[in-house]
């Protein structure tokens, strides 16, 4: 016979109702987390709109300062505007996507489909290129491109794009590559398709997902690049969204309002390719950053 | 044409290593072009004193000499760089997993969570720069205010020599949603069948945790942790736009790389420079090497390696 107390003692403990407790509290614990994650974010946006006094206080924009991102966008005494900056950004990007799917999908086709000496040894050699730090490389290859006479413009930013492309996105393409079965090919070849035909018209489009996700991560570390613009370029009217939010800054520093709306600009498309993108960064990641 | 040609001439095997090598020759040519030229051409230039209008000048081993006894802001550089990874990197993992252990469970808001916290990492850069440093501002920043909240009196941040690194520590914080998805795709990948069976042997919750779920990553940390350390040593960016450039105050944020692009693009010493990344190359071996070299004794691998 048990008492109320050894009734209830045992209704606490069963393991049921802990685990009950605990995923009540981690669910709690992980909005807290996200809500502190997005304040930064939030706050961006928030204080964009405000005018600069009130930039710090805890109130709402209302009214919204739409005239923060117009002041911002051509900013006095900078001699550019952020239509420079952005056309200049978006061509990089676009030429540096273009550059790393075209040459990250060759290579990986050769590491994936083909059988030739030294092989593996040139794919490990290739994996622990991504152990190599940037700056290693960084000074001959300035004075490199310092003698091609391709400093102040987008060259060195993107020939290089066309020549491999990435460790990381060559990893990528290659495990698609293998998930998908031989007798494709073999049928293909029967059929009397060459090494180009079967990479361009059976294979690639059997891996879109990998190639939107080289794609995207092509486009945020192109957009969001900030040490190789700034080392490679020295006209203003070259600088990207990057350099030109840095130089707005040095230039105004202490107008919180408008720095925010300039930082609004310039992460809004990141933002939207995120949103719209979302499976393909996390599919994307998920599948390469395994057992390497 | 040629290439029918060709098969008809030789063994299938050789026609198609050739190919092989055919497709792969763009990374070929960026590897000599691009990465293993200019770490040769580093490695000489080391020995050089160079300011790119001048000729070179041979100096041996003059740099490197400069380096460890008469330049301060190498050791200073050195000495900021790894203090900021002995802590973001270990705070940055623990947080991922964390995260990514959260991430995981069954609750059906979870995928907005998910885009919620990797959200940040997408926003690398100069803008997410700009607005910690609104939000580590000393008088009226969101932390000091919060702060202020509970009667305490905040540090004057990226303005205070003790408090400046600490803050790039907490602001790479904000970035685990990055390695989380890493993680989280780890976890999935656990078979469902050892917790199970952990199950019917009595095993708790945290049991579950200790024995099946950590073991299980290991692999996946330990890469991670190579990454991570490289990642945190190439710190550029945020040192530079919080800064100015300058590393201040007093050089308590000159992390390496920035000391390095200062050397090479402020100073034009392009052989010092050429010195300086080449001990980074070093350390980042030597560090990858040992990390290797243990990871037997922590890294738990199924018995099965593909090859």
């Amino acid at each position: 016979m048990e008492t109320t107390a050894a009734k209830s003692a045992s209704f606490w403990a069963s393991k049921k109702r802990q685990e009950t407790i605990v995923n009540i509290f981690l669910y709690i614990l992980a909005w807290v987390g996200a809500i502190i994650f997005l304040v930064p974010l939030i706050w961006m946006i928030v204080a964009s709109l405000k005018t600069n006094t009130d930039v710090f206080l805890i109130t709402l924009p209302i009214p919204p300062h739409w005239e923060n991102y117009v002041k911002a966008w051509a900013p006095e005494g900078l001699g550019e505007t952020f239509t420079t900056y952005s056309l200049n950004t978006i061509f990089i990007t676009v030429v540096a996507i273009i550059g790393v799917l075209f040459s990250s999908t060759l290579v990986a086709y050769g590491f994936a489909r083909f059988k030739f000496p030294g092989r593996d040894v040139l794919f490990l050699i290739m994996i622990s290129t991504m152990m190599v730090p940037a700056q290693v490389t960084m000074i001959p290859t300035f004075v490199l491109f310092k003698y091609l006479g391709w400093l102040d413009s987008f060259k060195p930013l993107l020939v290089p794009t066309f020549f491999g492309g990435g460790a990381f996105n060559i990893f990528l393409i290659r495990q698609f590559f293998m998930t998908i079965p031989y007798e494709l090919d073999d049928a293909a070849k029967i059929d009397g398709c060459n090494f180009f035909q079967i990479l361009y018209i059976i294979l690639l489009p059997l891996v879109k997902p990998a190639l939107a996700t080289v794609a995207i991560f092509s486009f945020v570390y192109n957009w969001n690049d900030f040490m190789n613009p700034l080392i490679y370029i020295n006209s203003s009217s070259k600088y990207t969204l990057a350099l030109g939010l840095q130089t707005f800054t040095t230039m105004y520093g202490s107008n919180y309002s408008s720095m925010m709306a300039a930082s609004t600009i310039v992460l809004l498309p990141i933002l939207a390719v995120f949103f719209f993108g979302q499976r393909y960064f996390i599919e994307g990641v998920a599948t390469s950053g395994l057992k390497g | 044409m040629a290439d029918k040609v060709l098969k008809a001439k030789m063994k299938m095997s050789t026609h198609e290593a050739l190919w092989g090598y055919t497709f792969i020759t763009p990374w070929i040519l960026g590897m000599i072009f691009f990465v293993g030229g200019p770490i040769i051409a580093s490695f000489v230039l080391a020995f050089f004193d160079w300011d790119l209008i001048s000729p070179a000048k041979f100096v041996g081993l003059k740099n490197f000499a400069f380096m460890f006894t008469r330049d301060p802001r190498f050791l200073k550089s050195l000495w900021n760089t790894i203090y900021f990874t002995i802590f973001s990197v270990p705070l940055g993992i623990v947080g991922s997993v964390i995260v990514a252990l959260l991430m995981n469970q069954k609750w059906k808001t979870v995928r907005g969570l998910r885009t919620i916290y990797y959200l940040p990492s997408v926003t690398a850069g100069v803008a997410s720069s700009i607005i910690w440093m609104m939000i580590f501002n000393p008088d009226f920043g969101l932390i000091n205010s919060g702060l202020a909240l509970l009667g305490i009196q905040g540090p004057k941040w990226l303005s205070s020599e003790l408090w400046a690194k600490p803050a790039f520590i907490i602001m790479s914080l904000w970035g685990v949603g990055g390695n989380m998805i890493i993680y989280l795709a780890g976890l999935q990948g656990i078979p469902r069948q050892l917790y199970e069976a952990a199950e019917i042997d009595g095993a708790g919750m945290w049991d579950k945790f200790k024995f099946i779920t950590i073991p299980m990553l290991t692999p996946i940390i330990f890469f991670n942790l190579i990454l991570s350390i490289v990642g945190s040593f190439q710190v550029f960016t945020q040192a530079y736009v919080m800064t100015g450039g300058q590393g201040s105050p007093a050089d308590s944020t000159l992390f390496y790389v920035l000391y390095l692009y200062q050397v090479a693009f402020k100073f034009h010493k392009m052989g010092y420079a050429a010195a300086l990344a080449l001990i980074l190359f070093v350390i980042i071996l030597v560090c990858t090497m040992l990390q290797f070299r243990f990871a037997g004794g922590w890294v738990h691998y199924e018995g099965e390696l593909k090859k």
